[in-house]
């Protein structure tokens, strides 16, 4: 369950951000988040809506960019997608992967008031 | 259990310490800017109406507008992480982020290894458990530092609790910290601690298939400890087949089987640590590599 305590990483940097930049409240929330993060996305939308309650961003959507997993492959020289770490090159089916996109966990971009 | 400050809703003690820090929340910066738009705030943002969701220039229809941010989620963390391991690199401190599931052995394995390298190294341990000081209490039997968090309804160490439990230890110099991580497979490989590495615990009383049932923590983890093998000959626990699991997710990930009830294997563990702590030593301004 440290989905909840990411949703309260999030609400933080709202908050930071809502004085930086000038803004009273937050509508949309756009998140990049890698298939190979350990982020259940069920569990962080559920965890977004309790935290964001009474707060700037209550009531706000929640938008999620998948990123696949990819990785480089050692053996075949050339990048592969795997949907998970213990994965396989299609390939070759060698396991010698460097991942190098999907670790994702990120706050895009923000639709505020 | 904030990413921010480990003191979450009030839940998180660390022993020592009256952790009551208020996060001063009193938004009180002046919104009396009644002009439209076209000027620049400070550093970073202009006022641009044509940056709302349809991108379209109609002033009053609309007053919500796009922030691009950028953010990482753990950035916080990642801070206080960045500072912990300032504070590990400055005094030449080797710190070891032990993780595993609940009932692995962690805590035997740590006092066993504290009274065979008590004589050779300076050493203190940061104990993180839902809630009771017991794992602190076996440790400091054996006589040296250790400091209890408590994360209360938390299910993992941040790097905030971190920086404040080392406030209460002050460490020696080319020391080595052990930092027992909340029994959890799976939130505290998200969190840097500031760690130099982190060392997963599996006993053979688990399933062998748990690297792959668990992926994050064995790709995070740079050595694997495969613990209470004296039990073997009663279980069927296939030794190959988990270290094979394990090297799938982590090609990198070293494995060393230990006992640490008859000390089997344990050997090759504190000559893990010595290694790493010597070559973590190198170039070290005041400490001097010990051969």
């Amino acid at each position: 369950m440290h989905e909840m305590s990411l949703c309260e990483g999030i609400l933080r940097v709202l908050e930071e951000q809502a004085q930086a930049q000038q803004f009273k409240r937050v509508k949309t929330v756009w998140l990049e988040i890698g298939s190979l993060s350990s982020v259940e996305v069920e569990a962080l939308r559920f965890g977004f809506d309790v935290v964001m309650k009474d707060s700037l961003a209550e009531g706000a959507r929640l938008e999620i960019i998948d990123v696949p997993g990819q990785a480089w492959c050692m053996q075949c020289m050339k990048p592969v997608t795997i949907r998970q770490r213990y994965d396989a090159c299609d390939d070759c089916g060698g396991h010698q992967l460097q991942v190098t996109a999907g670790e994702e966990m990120k706050i895009k971009e923000l639709e505020v008031d | 259990m904030c990413t921010v400050c480990g003191c979450g809703e009030g839940e998180t003690k660390i022993e020592g310490q009256a952790h009551t820090h208020e996060h001063a929340h009193d938004h009180e910066h002046p919104h009396d800017h009644s002009h439209a738009h076209g000027h620049t705030h400070n550093n970073v943002f202009t006022h641009h109406y044509g940056l709302g969701p349809a991108h379209a220039h109609a002033p009053g229809l609309s007053q919500s507008r796009m922030v691009q941010i950028e953010q990482d989620i753990l950035g916080k963390n990642n801070e206080y992480a960045n500072t912990n391991r300032k504070y590990f690199s400055d005094r030449g401190v080797l710190a070891l982020n032990l993780v595993s599931s609940p009932g692995s052995g962690k805590t035997t394995l740590l006092t066993r290894s504290i009274q065979d390298l008590n004589s050779t190294l300076a050493m203190s341990v940061i104990e993180g458990d839902q809630q009771t000081s017991n794992d602190a209490d076996r440790i400091r039997a054996t006589g040296i530092k250790a400091i209890q968090v408590n994360t209360g309804k938390g299910c993992h160490l941040d790097a905030h609790m971190v920086g404040h439990a080392l406030q209460g230890l002050q460490m020696e110099e080319g020391a080595v910290l052990f930092i027992e991580n909340v029994g959890n497979l799976v939130c505290p490989a998200a969190f840097d601690l500031g760690e130099a590495h982190k060392v997963a615990i599996l006993s053979v009383t688990e399933g062998e298939d748990k690297p792959i049932k668990y992926p994050d923590m064995f790709h995070a983890a740079d050595l694997m400890l495969l613990n209470k093998v004296d039990l073997l000959p009663y279980l069927n626990f296939d030794v190959e087949a988990c270290i094979a699991y394990a090297k799938q997710v982590n090609p990198r990930i070293k494995v060393l089987q230990v006992s640490a009830t008859t000390g089997a294997g344990m050997q090759a563990w504190y000559q893990w640590i010595m290694a790493t702590r010597q070559a973590g030593l190198a170039g070290h301004p005041s400490l001097q590599v010990q051969v």
